[in-house]
């Protein structure tokens, strides 16, 4: 009966924090669900020590376990490939060029493709962001077939034997049907030098419930194996990615904290949590 | 899971079928399912709360309509109400007395400003202006070239002294963009600018200096359908800092169901003015209430 003594403000209070970041109705209403049996299991009745339970079963559904390293596995003679993908705008070409910053850090060799040949200056801002990094990067005419210049670029880096291929993609709404066969075959060329041992699919943290739809229907297409959650340097939690990461059973593996070089960083379950729950 | 609130409600009604009347139990459960959907489609909580509480007290007051079964009669309730919060004076952009009108676009990163300032410049065209497309992003990585193309696409002026990527200055360009334009007869200067987060104080600052130095006739904040929770903190910032005359939804050909436009017509009480849908040109359109009121509600 002690859950019954936590008022309902601090009830309040909880479901406010959690649907303010997104983390979504249905997933909020579990989580302060299976909260009130424990605290009634446990006989807790004060309203800090009910923060913590909150806190921890918070954690518990971001995983704090889940393997959130990079695959840059590949065969002797083909290198890693990482196809970089989801909406407009969320941040995938900034990030691509953030990933090169980060494995050129660790010493391997990298190589970019520039497979956004829709948008007005693509191919430019992603050269740009090559040059800041010491990266190279292979485009294509402007209206190209994105699937050639991956191609093209993946090939390249077999000449050169780099360690790592990194494609941006043009941004897609998951519903426009024909965007997302295009990307679908800009996987399967590219797997016919090499396999894609990466597909991040790239989330804006402003993103609300929508999120959930984009992760389903572009995980159908192309096979999601990571997310990168971007722009958590605003006042978004990113919360959505919580059933994004239930839902496709694939973890976030980096967070975007800037528009500079240096601002990705490995996703940190703990941190997230904390800018959830406003510690 | 239901998919519209049609269907949400019809199930809450099932059982009272015959009932001649709607009690306040109805009422209780029918605002606990729009609540629901309401936050599915990303509506801000602070502003759900305020939403129910009104149409609870319009639904206890309401004469009962023969011609209307209750779920009817409470949807009709809600879509009125969204209608009138959405569309509070909607009105076109206000071009002034001394040209050139001057309209000033700021929102979020990758909100969709530079493809707008597009689709601004082509549609003014189209109506017997002069735009001239203003690169005041002097910092995203070729925001300058994304910008010259967008002007070529859609034969319009393109004003750009200064190459971007972190060099120059935006707000000396935006200044001299307004002579610029006296000087070569375009009308109307559309200034794009960088995308900025709501808590980043100093790019706040440069933007609200760009506005003195330019005096918009239009502030427009562009943002982005599918933005959840946070729109509110968003809008607000750029209300405070900067200073919101209207708004243009972006994105709008994807399935978001776009609460937050009633989230920031309520909270920043602004109007709508344009919805973004699709990433060509011709992909713009003037905002109707009605059509985005049964897109929140999934109906
Ligand atoms: N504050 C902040 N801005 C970011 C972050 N990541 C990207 N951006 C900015 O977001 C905007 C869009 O980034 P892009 O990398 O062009 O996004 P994109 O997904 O490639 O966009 P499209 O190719 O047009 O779909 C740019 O202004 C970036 O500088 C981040 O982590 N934090
Ligand atoms: N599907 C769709 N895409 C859009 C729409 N408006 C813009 N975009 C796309 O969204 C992405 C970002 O658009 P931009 O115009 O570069 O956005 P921005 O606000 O100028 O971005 P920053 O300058 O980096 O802050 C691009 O891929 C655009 O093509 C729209 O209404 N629908
Ligand atoms: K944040
Ligand atoms: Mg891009
Ligand atoms: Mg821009």
């Amino acid at each position: 009966l002690s859950a019954d003594r936590i008022d309902d403000d601090t009830w309040d209070d909880f479901e406010a924090t959690l649907i303010s970041s997104d983390l979504g109705v249905a997933p909020t209403g579990e989580l302060v669900e299976s909260l009130r049996q424990k605290l009634r299991v446990e006989g807790i009745s004060d309203p800090g020590q009910a923060k913590s339970l909150l806190r921890s079963e918070l954690l518990g559904l971001v995983d704090p376990g889940l393997d959130r390293g990079l695959n840059l596995d590949h065969e002797p003679g083909q290198p890693a490939v990482v196809l970089v993908v989801g909406v407009n705008g969320t941040g995938k070409t900034t990030t691509v060029g953030k990933l090169g910053r980060m494995l050129v850090a660790d010493g391997r060799s990298v190589l970019f493709g520039a497979a956004d040949t829709f948008r007005a200056a693509a191919a430019e801002q992603l050269t740009t962001w090559g040059d800041r990094v010491g990266v190279e990067t292979v485009r294509g005419e402007e209206g190209a077939d994105p699937a050639s210049v991956a191609f093209a670029a993946v090939d390249q880096g077999i000449q050169r034997g780099v360690d790592v291929v990194l494609v941006d993609t043009a941004g897609r709404l998951h519903t426009k049907v024909g965007l997302m066969d295009e990307l679908g075959k800009v996987k399967r060329v590219v797997e016919k030098k090499a396999p894609v041992g990466e597909v991040l699919l790239v989330l804006d943290a402003t993103t609300g419930q929508n999120g959930l739809t984009q992760a389903r229907v572009f995980s159908e297409v192309v096979d999601i194996t990571g997310i990168v959650l971007t722009k958590l340097d605003g006042s978004a939690k990113g919360g959505i990615v919580v059933q994004v990461q239930r839902d496709l059973g694939v973890p976030v593996k980096f967070i975007g904290l800037g528009e500079g070089v240096d601002d990705l960083a490995p996703f940190d379950a703990d941190q997230f949590v904390d800018g959830i729950l406003g510690d | 899971m239901f998919d519209t609130l049609q269907d949400r409600l019809a199930a809450t009604f099932k059982s009272l079928r015959g009932k001649g009347r709607i009690t306040d139990a109805d009422i209780d459960a029918t605002t606990r399912e729009i609540r629901v959907a309401l936050l599915e489609a990303d509506v801000n909580l602070a502003v759900v709360k305020d939403f129910v509480a009104g149409v609870k007290q319009k639904a206890k007051g309401s004469e009962l309509s023969k011609a209307l079964n209750p779920a009817q009669q409470i949807i009709k309730i809600v879509n009125e109400e969204l209608i009138d919060i959405l569309g509070g004076d909607t009105r076109f952009i206000r071009f002034a007395k001394q040209p050139p009108t001057v309209i000033m676009l700021a929102g979020l990163q990758g909100a969709g400003k530079t493809t707008l300032a597009g689709k601004l410049g082509a549609w003014l065209k189209s109506e017997g202006h002069s735009p001239l497309l203003v690169a005041a992003d002097l910092q995203r990585p070729n925001a300058v070239q994304q910008l010259q193309v967008v002007a070529e696409r859609a034969k319009v002026g393109v004003y750009a002294p200064q190459p971007g990527n972190g060099v120059g200055d935006p707000v000396q360009v935006a200044r001299d963009s307004i002579d610029h334009a006296r000087h070569g007869l375009f009308d109307v200067v559309i200034i794009d600018t960088a995308g900025r987060l709501g808590v980043d104080e100093e790019m706040m600052r440069q933007a609200s200096r760009i506005k003195e130095q330019t005096r918009p006739d239009e502030t427009l904040f562009v943002v982005d359908a599918m933005i959840g929770q946070d729109a509110v903190n968003t809008a607000l910032a750029f209300e405070q800092g900067v200073g919101i005359d209207g708004v243009v939804l972006t994105k709008l050909d994807g399935d978001a169901r776009g609460g937050a436009a009633l989230s920031i017509a309520k909270v920043i009480g602004r109007p709508i003015m344009f919805a973004s849908n699709g990433e060509k040109l011709e992909d713009f359109d003037v905002f109707h209430p009605d059509r985005m009121a049964s897109r929140i509600l999934g109906m």
